[in-house]
Order: structure tokens, then sequence, then C-alpha cells
């Protein structure tokens, strides 16, 4: 397991510097100018000395590596530094000073460095979608397992349905329909979410959860409608299995046939799924956090890609990949924890 | 007992004081939503109008424009003019004096050296700045005292409200930005976030693309200024989602550029929050005639140059059936409702440069068959006219965009009705207005027959607006297809005027020149087709008071003004 662990990150690397170099040059080739959305009264010299101030003047393999290096060196320095001088977690290390002032990836929008915007982002991505991720797992699982023991049955009938709607409905469509019904009518959650609300007290904690609930439900009932279909697929083919009647033959409980034998090798590959899914907690709900101005990591990729601000869509993207990769291999670590079939020594 | 009373009446008289008269801080919060939201809060770093319109929040030019266009004092005692001596007589400087005991928000004062500095910091040549054109043409800015600036240009200037006027052009403070010059200007992110300003309001936290908070500046020369003790600009959403926040859930108090179909406006303001209101500035939709010929066959090089004049498009009677063919009080109620009204000129205000022509007002079919008729384009079997073999077959581009998609559907009917065969496209504004030289599709390269865009221009001069319509403006290989001269206009005379527009000072002569300028392109010769006269629409609650709707300058030009009606 641990030769496998060990063999995998070290395949990560080259696997990580293709995926980098990659999107660059998807990035390099697809047509835009980052000059585009300047106004037509700004003179076409002055938009070709921009340019040339955002380094768009030299070739684009001088681009790339400074690039790989920005993100591969200086910024893991700058990182490091910080666990170990102000971090609570790693503070009591001896401070180090790895960053020695190179230029960061920095972003052409806000002309500033790409990471402290990420780093910035990514509390609010993480409450709303990962509430919406973790809320959905909590509802799918129960359902997906009692559907199953019941299929068939009205609540089966239900719980399908609504999965089909949670999962063909898209959220653009549920966001809006939710701020029209509850911000707009009825009054009760604000249709804005206000970034910069600090929770401090019993009232802002409820000012927190109330903008919350709409855009962690639209996202719960998403994510919810696929687990849960995994969920119940998986339970059905476990409970025609011999072993099942074997143990309802020895006299076990229902319960105990159904959530200790049949729950525990269901959740096999419903783990991976769920772990699969976790990158794209980080990766943010575009859709979602644009129609509630949550302004997360996907509203900061979204107008990036509009603004044509290459540095940040790349490190984004990649950032994104990275994650992929690691969480694929977690899911394949714990599949070979969880079932003790699978070695892959 | 008396001494009781006394104080009774004392106490009474201080509660009722603050209401007599107006304190800074009084009215408490703000709230603006701008779906786009700012990025940076350097003018000089951004050329987004999001970025200016923030920033012109905290950081103040020595005059702005107000919402007719004219120019008002800020930072400077009065606006230097020929008449007070300001501007030199032969228009070759201008001298702009300060208010004196004018503080930034950091308590410190501001002198003419920042003003100084601030022409030093945008005419850095390694700087990228933005709005090097608002300086085009200085020679030298220099400090004559504390307080009084003299600007020099290289040579005589009609319009010297370039520098220091204007939210695109204001003072930054050389203590602060001293070590950002050139190459530098992007790494000083804490300045470019959060700027010291002289304006009504301090940053206290920006969060690039996300929110901006602001509190009062209490160095403010106003004291009873601001109303608002704190304000916060969010950004992000769509135009539908912001004017919901201020027209229906009222959750807002400002709500930016509402481009939204007209009914979903009016819809939205049955919410009783608060009103949508337009103005209008020099923001026209127009169709470009390519002057050239486009053709594919022709060699890469000489496609779209004047090498090769228009086939069917250089013949005038074409271009006025055209622009005769066109319903735009229609287009305006389909596509921007009370955002638009329909126009034949170029330059639509300030209102002493408008032609006012109307004869493009009304739709006239059987006019435009008849002028194509006598000029000899005959119809064919397939009902397209054709002379000589050349058939009036078009290729109708423009950007990726609603509203454009449902004008162009609707003009092409028009222009099939009087004979044409039209074909449209539309191509991703990042790649039509980028600019890329090597790309086929963008508007400079214009490789198609008519082309259709907006286009505004900058302060209240239309001087620098139409002398890009001159011959030598045309993009061609030779300038990597840059230059403003989209329509490759090329008219000697045309050129003359603007030589002469650049030598004369005097107002109403000016405007004269102007308004044979703008009908020798648009009414006259119908080169340019003008459609729609663009105002901006801005979402406004019931609730916030003093707003007043500015298109010549910065949206929230005049925030120290506003106040909470109660």
């Amino acid at each position: 397991m641990l030769t496998f662990t060990i063999r995998r990150l070290v395949l990560t690397l080259p696997t990580l510097l293709v995926i980098s170099l990659v999107i660059f040059m998807l990035l390099e080739l697809a047509p835009g100018d980052p000059m585009a959305q300047v106004p037509l009264t700004v003179p076409p010299e002055v938009k070709e000395k921009r340019r040339e101030a955002l380094g768009l003047g030299q070739p684009s393999h001088v681009r790339y590596l400074k690039w790989v290096y920005q993100f591969f060196v200086v910024e893991p320095s700058i990182m490091i530094d910080w666990l170990t001088s102000k971090s609570t977690l790693l503070g009591w290390l001896p401070d180090t000073s790895l960053y020695g002032g190179d230029l960061r990836v920095i972003s052409w929008q806000t002309r500033s460095p790409v990471m402290d915007i990420v780093v910035q982002r990514l509390p609010q991505t993480m409450w709303v979608v990962g509430m919406g991720y973790l809320f959905g797992v909590l509802i799918a699982l129960p359902i997906g397992i009692y559907s199953a023991y019941r299929q068939y049955s009205i609540f089966d009938q239900v719980g399908t349905f609504i999965s089909m709607v949670g999962f063909s409905v898209p959220t653009f469509f549920t966001g809006v329909l939710l701020i029209v019904v509850f911000s707009v009518n009825l009054g009760w959650f604000p249709s804005i979410y206000d970034t910069t609300l600090k929770v401090n007290s019993w009232d802002s904690f409820l000012q927190q959860a109330r903008q919350m609930v709409m855009p962690v439900t639209v996202l719960a009932l998403y994510n919810a409608a696929q687990i849960s279909r995994f969920m119940r697929s998986s339970m059905l083919d476990n409970l025609n299995q011999d072993y099942v009647r074997t143990a309802r033959a020895k006299g076990l409980s229902e319960r105990v046939v159904v959530l200790v034998h049949v729950l525990r090798n269901s959740m096999i590959p419903v783990v991976t799924v769920i772990a699969l899914g976790v990158p794209q907690v980080f990766g943010g709900a575009i859709i979602t956090e644009q129609v509630f101005k949550v302004n997360g990591l996907g509203q900061l990729l979204i107008g990036a890609i509009e603004a044509n601000d290459l540095p940040m869509v790349q490190t984004l993207t990649f950032i994104f990949a990275l994650l992929i990769v690691v969480f694929n291999l977690i899911a394949d670590v714990l599949y070979g924890i969880i079932d003790p079939r699978i070695r892959y020594d | 007992m008396k001494t009781k009373s006394l104080l009774l009446g004392a106490v009474t008289a201080m509660s009722l004081a603050p209401a007599a008269f107006a304190e800074r801080g009084a009215d408490g919060h703000v709230n603006v939503i701008y779906w786009q939201a700012p990025s940076i809060l350097n003018p000089y770093l951004s050329g987004g109008t999001k970025d200016l319109d923030a920033s012109a929040v905290v950081i103040e030019p020595l005059g702005r424009y107000d919402q007719d266009g004219n120019l008002v004092p800020y930072l400077a005692t009065e606006i230097p003019t020929l008449e007070n001596g300001g501007v030199s007589a032969d228009l070759t400087s201008i001298t702009w004096k300060l208010k004196p005991g004018l503080l930034w928000s950091d308590g410190s004062p501001l002198t003419s050296a920042d003003v100084v500095f601030t022409a030093e910091y945008c005419m850095h040549p390694e700087g990228g700045c933005a709005q090097l054109a608002k300086f085009e043409g200085v020679d030298k800015v220099e400090a004559i005292d504390d307080l009084s600036v003299k600007v020099t240009f290289k040579e005589a200037k009609p319009n010297p409200y370039g520098p220091f006027m204007g939210a695109q052009a204001p003072i930054i403070q050389k203590a602060q930005f001293a070590e950002c010059l050139g190459a530098k200007a992007p790494e000083c992110t804490s300045a470019n976030f959060g700027p010291i300003g002289t304006g009504a309001f301090r940053v206290t936290e920006f969060r690039p693309n996300d929110v901006i908070s602001f509190e009062a500046n209490p160095n403010y020369r106003d004291a009873a200024k601001p109303a608002f003790a704190t304000m916060t600009l969010k950004g992000g959403g769509d135009a539908t989602a912001a004017a919901r926040s201020v027209l229906e859930t009222g959750e807002f108090d400002l709500a930016w550029n509402l481009q939204l179909a007209p009914d979903v406006l009016a819809n939205m303001a049955k919410g009783g929050k608060g009103e949508a209101r337009s103005g209008f500035g020099s923001l026209v939709e127009r169709i470009m005639v390519n002057m050239t010929n486009p053709d594919p066959a022709l060699p890469e090089g000489e496609r779209s140059t004047a090498k090769h004049p228009h086939p069917f498009l250089s013949d005038v009677a074409v271009r006025q059936a055209l622009s005769l063919a066109i319903d735009r009080p229609l287009l305006v109620e389909i596509g921007y409702g009370q955002a638009g009204r329909p126009t034949c000129d170029l330059v639509p205000a300030p209102a002493i440069y408008v032609s006012g022509r109307t004869e493009c007002m009304t739709q006239d079919l059987a006019g435009a068959n008849k002028l194509l008729d006598d000029a000899g384009w005959a119809r064919g079997a397939d009902g397209v006219r054709a002379k000589d073999g050349v058939r009036l077959k078009m290729l109708y581009q423009t950007s990726t965009n609603a509203v454009r998609q449902d004008f162009q559907a609707l003009i092409k009917q028009w222009w099939e009705e009087i004979g044409f065969e039209v074909e449209l496209r539309n191509v991703s504004a990042s790649v039509f207005f980028g600019g890329d030289p090597g790309s086929p599709d963008t508007f400079q390269k214009f490789y198609a027959d008519v082309q259709m865009y907006a286009n505004n221009f900058d302060g209240t001069d239309p001087e620098a607006y139409m002398a890009a319509q001159t011959c030598d403006k045309a993009p061609r290989p030779e300038t990597q297809w840059q230059g403003e001269n989209i329509s490759r206009v090329c008219i000697p005379e045309y050129d003359a005027k603007v030589a002469e527009l650049g030598k004369t000072g005097d107002v109403a002569k000016r405007a004269e020149l102007v308004k044979e300028l703008n009908n020798m392109v648009t009414n006259d010769s119908h080169m340019i087709i003008p459609l729609v006269d663009r105002g901006r629409v801005t979402g406004v609650s019931n609730t916030l008071g003093g707003f007043v709707l500015n298109t010549w300058d910065s949206e929230l030009w005049n925030i120290a003004d506003w106040t909470r009606i109660k």
C-alpha cells in the first residue's frame, strides 16, 4: 500500500507539469485580448503599451517557464514563510525567509498576486459550496438506503422524482426561483450574499445562516440528487447477494442486515464518488455563486475568463487540476482501505 | 426648580440641534451594487468603467463634468479659461490653482507636488498607463508654487482639459505612490487597492472583484458631508439581479448600468422600492459601412484596404437606401426602451455640437427602393438587385449580444425588402473588440461589408472623436490593423476641416465645425449610419436622495451630496 502511494505520488509530478502545459497552450491558442473590455475611447497605441506592460510582448515559452517558476517555487516559498511565522498550526517552528522578492503570479485585472485573492475567496466558497456538498451527502445517504430497501414503494417513487428534478433542473433556474419566492415575495432571506459579514455574535451568526440558506439549499438539492442515485443502485446490487440471505437466515435483525452488512459493502463505490466530488467544492459552483453573488472561486474564475485575465485563469484551472489529481489518489487509497479484497501491491 | 427647568430646556435644545443642520455620517450606511465588480482602485492601471467609478469615491480630479457636461471645479478654485487668464492666449498652456487648505484622508496637505507627480506617474514610459490619452500632447507639468500647477502643451491645444479633469485623471498622493513609478506600478498592491484620496470616503477594505467597504473621510473639505458614515460597493452577479436588489427587494440603494429589456425593468419597477432613471451621453449604436472591398478572393493584406474600393457600397445611393430602410424608433422600442432614443447623428450630445438632422427618423422603404432603381440597381429573378454583374450581397457582422442579434434580424429583413441579400454573423465581444492583428474577426480588420457596434467619446469635447475618421487613421496592414477610422472614410475636405478644428479655440466656431464634420460622414454621405443614442440606466432606491445621474463623469461623482430620505 505504501509503495503504491509513493509510486503514485512520484507519478503525479510529471502529470501535473503536462496538465499545466496543456492549460497554458489552450489559453495561448484561444482567441481573446485582455484589452477587449477597455472602452473604445482608449486609443490603440495606449492599449499596445498596456499589453507590453502586462508582459504580453515576451515569447510564449518564456512566459510559460516564468509561470512555472512563480507557481512552483515563488508561491510555495511564500506559503512556507507564512506557515512558519504567522500561522497558529506551525507558528512554533523557527521563522523561515525563503521568499526573496521575486515577482509572484500577478493578475492582469487587479495587478495583484493571484494567490492572495484565491486565499481571500476560499472561505466563502468552502462555507457555501462545502455546506451544500455536506448537506447533499447527509440527505442523499438515508434517502438512497431507504429507497433501495423499499424499492418501488411510494417513498422510492417520490425520491426518484425529486432526484430527477434536482438532477435535471439547472441551478440557475432553481436559484432564481428561490430568490423570487423567498427574497422578493416573502422577504425572508437576502438575495445578495454579504461577503464582508463577520460572525462574532449570535445576531451575526443568524444573519450568516439566513444568507446561506438559499445557496446551500440549491447546491444540496443538486448534490443529493446525484449521490442518492449512486447509493440506491449500490444498495440494490448488494441486497440480492447470497450473504444477505445468509445473514437473514442466521436470524439477524433487519436493522443489522441492512445497516451493517449491506450498507458497509454498498459504501465502497459511494465513498469513491463522494471523494471524487470534493474537488468540485473547491472549484466553487460557478453558476450558484453567480446567482447569489457569493463571489467565491467560481465567480473569480468566470470573471477572469471574461476579462481574459490569463495568469488568473491559468492558476485557478491548474489548482483545480491539482485537487482532482490529489483526490483521485485519496479515493484510490480509501478504496484499498475499505475493501480488503483490493490490494495494489 | 429654576435651574432644573433651565437644564431641561438646555437638554431639549441640544437634542433638537442635530436635526437642524446636516452632519457628517448622520445617515448611516449606503449600499451600491455594480454587477461588474471593481478590480482595482487605481484608474491609471485600468481602463474599465467599473474601476473608474469606484475610484471616484476616493480620489478626485481638479475638476469634473456635471450632468449637463459643464466643467465644475473640485480641487481647483475655478476652471481655468481664456477669459479668466487660466489658459494662455496662444492655447499652449493651462494653469490650475488648488483650493487652499485641502487635506488628504491621512491628514497631510495636498500640494501642487501631488498634481505634478500624478502626471509623472501616468506619463512614465514603462507604466502602461491606461489614461495616457488624457495626457496626450503634454510637454511638461510644473509646480509654480504650492498651490499652482502649469501644464504646457507641445502645440496649441484648443481643449486643454485632458489632464486632471474628469474621472479618468484624478490626483493621486505622491507620498503613497512615489515608489510605484513605471514597471513597479503593479507591485504596489496596497496602494492600488486603497489609494489615499481627498474624496468623501476612504477605503476600509478592498476585496478585488468582490466588494469594497468605505467610511466617511474625516478630513473631507466640507465638514457637513458626506451624510453617510459608511458605504458598501458590492460587485458581481448580473444586471437583472442588481435591478432586483434595488427595485424589488430594496436591499441596495443604487444599481449601476441596468442594460435590461424594457419590459423586464418596467415589471421590476412595479415593486415600488425604487425607480429606473436614464441619462444620455455620447454613446451611439451605429452601422459602419465598409468603403473598401472585403472580398475573401483578394490577397491577404489588400482585403478591406484603400487599394480596393467597395464594389457597391462606394455608391452613395446604395448607402442612403440602407439608412432609409431602417425603422429606428422601432429598434429603440425593442432593444432599449427608456435607455435609448433614435438618432441620425454621430455626435448626439452635448447640445451645442448636435446637428439635429431628422430625415433618417422615419423609415421609407418606397424611397429606398426608388433610390436604388434610379441608380440603376435592377432587381433580378430572385429579388436581389444587381448592376453590371455586381449583386447587392452583404455580410453584416457585430459582436455577440442579445440586443444586437435582434437588431441584426430586423435590419436584415428590411434590407432584404429593398433588394439586398444579407448574411449575418456575430463574433464574441472579446475577439471582436480585442484588436489582435492576427485575428480575421476584429472590428478593425472589418472583413465584412457592414458592421454594428457602439462608441462614444471621453468628456464633452468631440474633437478627438471627429479626428478619428481622417484618411490616415484607417486600419491597414502597415499600422498592424490599428486605427479608429473603421469605415475607411477618406474625404480630403473632411481632413482639412479636422485640421481647422484643431486650431480653433472659439467654442461657437468649434460647434459649427463639429456639426459639419458630423454631417459629412453621416447624413450627407451615409458612410456611418447612426441608429440609437444609448443612455445609461441606473436603478435608484426611493430612500436615496441627492443622486444625480451623470453620463459625462463617474456614476458616483456627487456621492458627497447623497442623503437618506426618511
